[in-house]
C-alpha cells in the first residue's frame, strides 16, 4: 500500500514537472517569437478566438509577413489560447488590443495628441509608457508617459 | 628529433588549411551546397550581387535598407513598433547568420515583404555573402 502511494506520488510529481517544463518552454518560445518586432504582447490581453485569428494569419499580419514554422505556430498558439483572456460579455473577437472595450476605458484619459508624439508612435507601442511591458509590467505606478 | 616536430608541424599545417576549406559561415556553406545540388554548374556566391540585392526597391517599395539603413553595420528601427533592429553584419553582431532555421525564417518574411516573392538560393547566398563582407 506505501509502496503504490509512493508510485502515485511520483507519478504525480513527474507529470507536473514535465507539463511545468513544457509551458515554460512554450513561453520562452512565445516571447523570443513575438517580441522580435514589438512587445510580447500578454496572452491575456485577448480571448482565445482572436489569438486563434492572429495566429492563422501570420503571413499578413498588420501589413507584413510575420510567418513561422508549422511546429512553432502551433506551439506558440496553443500557448495563447491556454492563457487568453475572458471571453468578452460582447461577444468581441478584435485583433487588436486597443480595439478592446477595456483597453478604450483603460486609457480614456490619454489624449490622441499623446498617442501621436514620435517617443511614443501609436497605441500598440506599450514600451512607450509601460517601461516594463515587455516583461509583463503594466503596474499603474510604473508609467511614464513621455513627453 | 624529426619524429618529434612531425605532429606539432602537421597540426600548424592543419590550422593553417582548414579556414580556406571551409568559410567563415556555417549558413553559407549550407546555401553553396544547395546550389550546388540545384545547379552543377554554380561557382560562387557574389558580394556584389548581395549589394546590390540589398538595395533593391521592390513592389512595396522598399528595400532592405529602408529598415536595415544603408549599412548592414548600423542599427536600424521597426517602422510601425519603433523597435531596435540589431545590425545585420556579422562583424559587428555576431549573433547574425548563425542559424539556418533562423536565417530561413527571416528570408521567407523579408522576401515576400519587400519583393513579393521568395529569394532563390544564388539571391540568399549572395546576400548573405555581401553583409559578411562588411567589416
Amino acid at each position: 500500500m506505501k509502496f503504490r502511494t509512493l508510485i502515485q506520488i511520483s507519478a504525480l510529481a513527474f507529470l507536473t514537472t514535465a507539463w511545468a517544463g513544457a509551458h515554460a518552454q512554450s513561453a520562452d518560445k512565445w516571447h523570443k517569437e513575438c517580441s522580435s518586432c514589438h512587445i510580447a504582447y500578454p496572452a491575456k490581453a485577448l480571448p482565445a478566438a482572436s489569438w486563434k485569428k492572429i495566429m492563422s494569419e501570420l503571413d499578413q499580419h498588420f501589413g507584413v509577413d510575420a510567418s513561422l514554422s508549422p511546429q512553432d505556430n502551433q506551439e506558440i498558439a496553443s500557448y495563447l489560447e491556454k492563457n487568453a483572456g475572458k471571453r468578452l460579455p460582447s461577444g468581441e473577437q478584435p485583433t487588436r488590443i486597443t480595439q478592446s472595450h477595456w483597453f478604450k476605458s483603460r486609457h480614456e484619459e490619454i489624449s490622441a495628441a499623446v498617442w501621436k508624439r514620435p517617443a511614443v508612435k501609436s497605441a500598440a507601442n506599450c514600451g512607450a509608457c509601460h517601461k516594463g511591458a515587455d516583461a509583463g509590467d503594466f503596474d499603474e505606478d510604473h508609467v511614464h508617459i513621455p513627453k | 628529433m624529426t619524429r618529434k616536430l612531425w605532429l606539432p608541424g602537421f597540426m600548424a599545417t592543419l590550422a593553417l588549411v582548414l579556414p580556406l576549406a571551409t568559410s567563415a559561415n556555417p549558413v553559407l556553406d549550407d546555401y553553396k551546397a544547395q546550389a550546388r545540388q540545384e545547379n552543377p554548374a554554380f561557382k560562387e556566391f557574389s558580394v556584389d550581387a548581395g549589394r546590390k540585392l540589398y538595395t533593391t526597391v521592390g513592389p512595396a517599395q522598399i528595400s532592405c535598407s529602408s529598415c536595415h539603413t544603408d549599412s548592414p553595420k548600423n542599427a536600424g528601427k521597426h517602422a510601425k513598433t519603433n523597435k531596435v533592429i540589431e545590425p545585420l553584419a556579422p562583424a559587428v553582431n555576431p549573433k547574425r547568420f548563425a542559424e539556418l532555421a533562423n536565417v530561413e525564417k527571416w528570408f521567407r518574411r523579408n522576401c515576400n515583404d519587400v519583393l513579393g516573392r521568395a529569394c532563390t538560393t544564388q539571391e540568399k547566398g549572395d546576400f548573405v555573402a555581401y553583409v559578411s563582407s562588411v567589416n
